[in-house]
Order: structure tokens, then sequence, then C-alpha cells
């Protein structure tokens, strides 16, 4: 019979339910996230809490049995967000946990191909997010970025721009999942906010930000149409770089 | 700042910059110091895509485009009648700083139409990456044109606050530049190259030695060379290329499809096609040459001095020498399995990778992401199936162009009838 266990949605609640497993010799588990969980007709559901304690003996485990590179996977992949990604970490961390080998780079094992692919579909889109985010200079001097990314990549871009943008205060703020990074000019800090009714994101209002904002955004519109080559024009190719629904954050693209 | 002159100037001056296809910012190593600006540590990030599908990574500028030369290639050539504007020093760097903070580039690629002299616009070029660096602490990537002609001195002295210098060849050979551009010469190119590639050299062995010698152009230095606007065939081009590439240490080589831009009678017509698909076949082998362990001279050579249209110039290479065929994926080398048509270097490391666990078959090699129907012609693996028919080269370009749909198709369908 198959057993449901859920977890708080954060990667060392997985991580604990990991731990659960190989404790209690569990078989036959569905992991879901405590929010999203799909009423079942047959199983138990049970609950498991978050340890952090519980959680770094596993991160341990795999260190001994994975390079940084098989851990990113595992983190990377997670991050997806995709519907059941759980058991097929579950699944791998077993293999590799069960393997005297290192097996992160058996490319023709179909579960390793599998996380593979999610890695670069994820790592894709935190690439995507170093390029796409267009910052833009609120009344109160915050470079501020709003974005929806098809993954939670907020947690993997936070260096990237925590070491570029040093000397200026910023926020990245990902709409779909209702939360930002903050860098206050020292540390970057996860933050919930509230936005006032009025405020649409797609829009610069003058109302919160600052008067050269918007001259900004035209001197990068024009500079964005004057290097386009006419004769060379092919918009597939212009899409598939910059697929139309990151079209609405970008400064360049809008009317 | 008057923004509305600038948005005129900018139109101008980026208008003008844009037939240099470089874009790239990645291979320095540039980090951010004492809290400042900008990092350029990284790999490249392309921040959008114009819509011709090029990458836009840097801020890519005239600082003018007066020019005292008349190149029949170049749209701002003096007797061509354009508007000509000119930045001020402190107008690209409050441009490139203001860019760079919203997060739009990776930095600044400044080049410049030449007016007086080449040191007079060298010095300007040179003190706008001065006055980023020094004034604004800003790290990201600087990149400069070397202007022909200019001293060693300013050469020396770019390459401290740039990542990247480049100086465009344009025409690959002699003969070519003579016709099209005879205020200019060869040696004049290559000074400026030569200067920047013995002070890399001797920048790198001095900071093995003291460690706080300063970075001196770390993203090293590229080139540029015209596609279809001086006759030159394919070996040519190639050739030169390879020369660059040996002889100077260049980072890249780029190509660019002749844009027509004058009536020019020693030029191809406004209303030419830009030959996109021969540009796209040259890249191919410059990646052949570089990561794939090929010598041009395997493709390209006094027997063969056009690359084919219709097939990449790997696959042609394989049907020439298809002696070497087929390739066993499980035993084969790195060095040959990179010569497989339909493996990239991401399948071979792959297949590296996979073949240490079990004997990879077809269907390995299918979820690999493995072309395999141009692949199958050249290997065997894992399975009893396999080619068996003895097929000749013309047979087998005729199944895989069938089989494969090219995104090029349209310009090369008269030659795929004939197998059609």
């Amino acid at each position: 019979m198959q057993q449901v266990l859920t977890y708080d949605g954060s990667f060392e609640g997985f991580l604990s339910v990991v731990f659960k497993i190989y404790e209690e010799k569990l078989v036959h588990v569905d992991i879901q996230k405590v929010a999203h969980v799909q009423p079942s007709f047959f199983g138990a559901v049970a609950e498991v809490l978050t340890s952090k304690e519980h959680a770094d003996r596993v991160w341990k485990g795999l260190k001994k049995k994975l390079t940084t590179y098989g851990r990113n996977q595992i983190y990377y992949s997670f991050l997806s967000e995709e519907l059941a990604v759980e058991n097929i970490l579950l699944d791998y961390i077993q293999q590799v946990f069960a393997s005297k080998e290192n097996i992160e780079k058996d490319f023709s094992n179909l579960t390793v191909l599998k996380l593979a692919k999610i890695t670069k579909s994820v790592g894709r889109e935190k690439h995507r997010m170093e390029a796409f985010v267009r910052f833009r200079l609120t009344k109160d001097n915050l470079y501020f970025a709003s974005i929806e990314p098809d993954f939670n990549v907020l947690p993997l871009i936070s260096k990237h721009f925590k070491s570029r943008y040093a000397d200026q205060k910023w926020m990245i703020y990902d709409i779909k999942r209702k939360y930002g990074l903050y860098y206050n000019l020292h540390t970057v800090e996860i933050v919930a906010m509230e936005f006032p009714k009025s405020f649409d994101f797609t829009k610069t209002s003058d109302d919160f930000f600052a008067n050269a904002e918007l001259e900004f955004q035209e001197l990068w519109q024009n500079y964005f149409k004057s290097t386009n080559i006419e004769s060379r024009k092919n918009m597939l190719l212009h899409v598939r770089h910059v697929p139309k629904r990151y079209w609405k954050y970008l400064s360049e693209k809008q009317p | 700042m008057s923004f509305e002159r600038i948005k005129e100037k900018l139109n101008i001056l980026a208008d003008a910059a844009k037939y240099d296809v470089s874009c790239s910012s990645s291979g320095s190593n540039r980090a951010n110091k004492n809290k400042g600006l900008g990092d350029a540590t990284g790999m490249g990030i392309c921040h959008t895509y114009t819509e011709d599908g090029r990458c836009v990574s840097l801020l890519k500028i005239l600082l003018t485009n007066h020019c005292i030369f008349d190149c029949a290639y170049c749209v701002t050539r003096k007797s061509n009648d354009i508007k000509r504007a000119a930045f001020k020093v402190q107008e690209v760097v409050d441009l490139t700083i203001n860019f760079y903070r919203r997060n739009y580039i990776e930095g600044l690629f400044l080049s410049s139409g030449i007016f007086k002299n080449a040191d007079y616009t060298m010095e300007r070029l040179v003190s706008v990456a001065k006055k980023l660096r020094l004034e604004e602490n800003f790290n990201g990537y600087i990149h400069l044109k070397s202007i022909p002609g200019a001293s060693d001195e300013l050469m020396r002295e770019a390459g401290l606050y740039a990542d990247r210098l480049s100086v465009n060849i344009e025409i690959p050979t002699r003969a070519g530049l003579k016709r099209l551009a005879p205020d200019k010469n060869r040696e004049d190119f290559i000074k400026p190259m030569k200067k920047v590639k013995n002070e890399i050299i001797q920048y790198k062995a001095e900071k093995k030695i003291i460690k706080s010698t300063p970075k001196y152009a770390p993203a090293g230095q590229s080139t540029q060379m015209i596609i279809g606007a001086s006759g030159e065939n394919d070996y040519q081009i190639m050739t030169a290329s390879n020369f660059f590439y040996k002889k100077f240490n260049l980072k890249r080589v780029y190509y660019s499809g002749y844009v027509p831009i004058s009536y020019d009678s020693r030029l191809p017509q406004i209303g030419t096609e830009v030959p996109m698909l021969r540009e796209n076949r040259l890249y191919q082998t410059d990646w052949l040459m570089r990561f794939y362990g090929f010598d041009v001279s395997e493709i390209l050579n006094e027997n063969y001095q056009h690359l084919d249209l219709d097939i990449d110039p790997k696959l042609g290479w394989a049907l020439r020498n298809i002696e070497h065929f087929p390739v066993d994926i499980n035993q084969a080398d790195k060095r040959m399995l990179a010569r497989v048509p339909g493996l990239g270097m991401q399948s071979v490391y792959k297949i590296l990778q996979a073949r240490k666990f079990r004997q990879l078959n077809w269907e390995h090699l299918k979820r690999l992401g493995v072309a395999l129907n141009r692949a199958k012609y050249f290997i065997v693996c894992n399975s009893n199936q396999f080619e068996r028919r003895d097929l000749q080269p013309a047979t087998i370009k005729g199944l895989i162009l069938q089989n494969s749909k090219s995104k090029f198709r349209n310009a090369t369908s008269s030659q795929l009838n004939l197998f059609g």
C-alpha cells in the first residue's frame, strides 16, 4: 500500500522526508508538499516535520557519494517545483546510496538522465533571469525588478546579483511566488512584500519611480531598435531566444 | 544630461556600430573589488536579442562616426552622405553606468570612426575606459577597438583598462583591401594586434612572478572579416582566419556576411541578399578548428576551396573520408568521436561518461540527444543492427538530406531536388 508523506515545501523539509524513509525503511511512498496534497483513497497521509539535523545528515551522506555537480542537480531539480519531482529525486537518491560508484554521470541511466534534463531547464531559467532582470530606479533609490520565472530560481541568482551590484540597493521580486531578494548594501535578505493596490508591475508610474527612470528606458528601447539589422530580420530566432512570456517585464519590449 | 540630444546621438552611433558582429562578454576574470559596480568573472550574458537574432550583451556604439577614411564597404566612410555625431567622453561613461545598473548590459563595446588621426582617436577611447575603471570603479566588461596605426604606448595603456581589444581585418586578402580601402594598409592593422599579443604574453609572465601585476586585456583579442564583399573564397577566408588564430593567439575571429550599404560598383549592390548560409558554414568550420580538433587543411585546401552549402562541413569531411568509418561508439577515442557527423561535443562528453557504466546501444544514444539521422551511417554500437549496405558517399548524402529538415532548406532547395 502506498503511503503519502507530506512536507512543508522547503528543501530541508524534503531531505527530512528522505531521512525518515531511510530510518523507518519505508517503501512505496509518495512525497507531496503539504500545501498541495492530493487526497488519496488508499494510503495513509503522514506529515513529516522539518528537521535541520536530519536534513544535514542526508546532505552529508550525499556529499560522500556525489560531487558538487551531482548535489547541485538535486537542488536545482528540487527548485523546478515540477509535479512529483520529489519522487524522482527519491529514486535518484536511493540509487546514489545503493551504488558503490558515483552514478551522477551515468547518462544511460534513465533517472540520471531525467534529472540532468530537469537541471538543464532550471539552469537555463536561472541564466535567463540573470539576463532578463530589468531594474528600475524607485523614488527611494532602490533598483527594483519584478519577475515571473517558470521555476523558483531566486535562491540560485542571489550570489550573481550580489557580487555584481555591490554598491546599489536592489530588490528582485518574484510575483508568482510572492517573495523577493533584497540587498541592503551588506547582505541579501529574503523578504515578503505588500504592494499597494494601485501598483502595476508592468508600468513605470512616477508615483513610485524616479523621474529619469522612463528616460533611461526610452534610451534603451532606442538602442534596441538601432542595433537591429533589418535585412537580416529573423523573428523566429528572436522569439526562440527571448520567448514571449518574458516580454512583459523587459524594458525594451514595452510599447 | 539632455535626454533628447543623447537619444539622437545614440540612434546614429548605435546604428553605425551594429555591423561589428562581436558581442561577446565572456572570457574575462575581472571581479568586483572594493564594493564597486560590476563583475566580469562569469560566463557571458546576452541580455536580449535583436530582431535579427543576434545577442545583445554590450552597449555597442561608436564614439563618433566622423571618419577621415573612405573604405568602400563601410557605412561611415567619408564620402557617404549620412548624419554625423560624436559623443563626449562623459556621455559614454554615464550611459554605460546607467544601463549597467539596470542590468541591460554586461558592459561597453566602444569603437570609433577615425577623426584627425589614429592616436587622437585611440586616446579618446582609452580615456573612456580609464574613467570607467578609475573614477566609477566599474568592473564590468569593456571591449575597445584598436585603431589601426595607433602607437604602441596607447595600445599598452588600452589593455590595462579593457577586457578585450579587437582590430577588424575586414577584408581577408591584401588585394581586396587595396581595392576597397586604398587609404589603409594591412600593416596598420597588424601593428596594434602584434603589440597587444606581446603585452599579453609579457603581463602573464610577470604575473607569475609578481602577484600584483595588473591585468592586461584578460579576455584577449578578436577580429572580424566581411564575407562576400570582395570575392574571396572560403579557402582564402579560413586560411586567413587560421593565420590570425595561430600567429596572434586570437580568442575569436568573427565572420560578417556583407550587408549591402552602397551603390559602389566594386561591391554587391543594395538589395543583394546577405550571405547568411555561407556565414553559418564558415562559423561551423571555425568551430571544427577550435573545438573539434580539425586542422583547417582537412576541410578546405587547394582541392576543396568552397564549403558545401547543402551540408555542414563536418559531414562534408566525413563523406570525403569515408574510410575512417564506421566508428565504434563504445571504443573510439574522443578525437574520433568528435569527427562523427551528428555528434556535438556535448554528446561526445556524455558518451565518454556513460560508456564507463555499460555498453551503449541505439536507445541510449537516442536518449542522450545524438542526431542519429546523420550519425547512424557512421557508427556501430552495442547492437547487431547497423547500416550493412555498402553505401556510397553520394547515397548517404542523399539519404541524410531527405530525412532532415534544415533551417536553410529554402536556400538550398535546388540541390535537394537532385535527390528528391
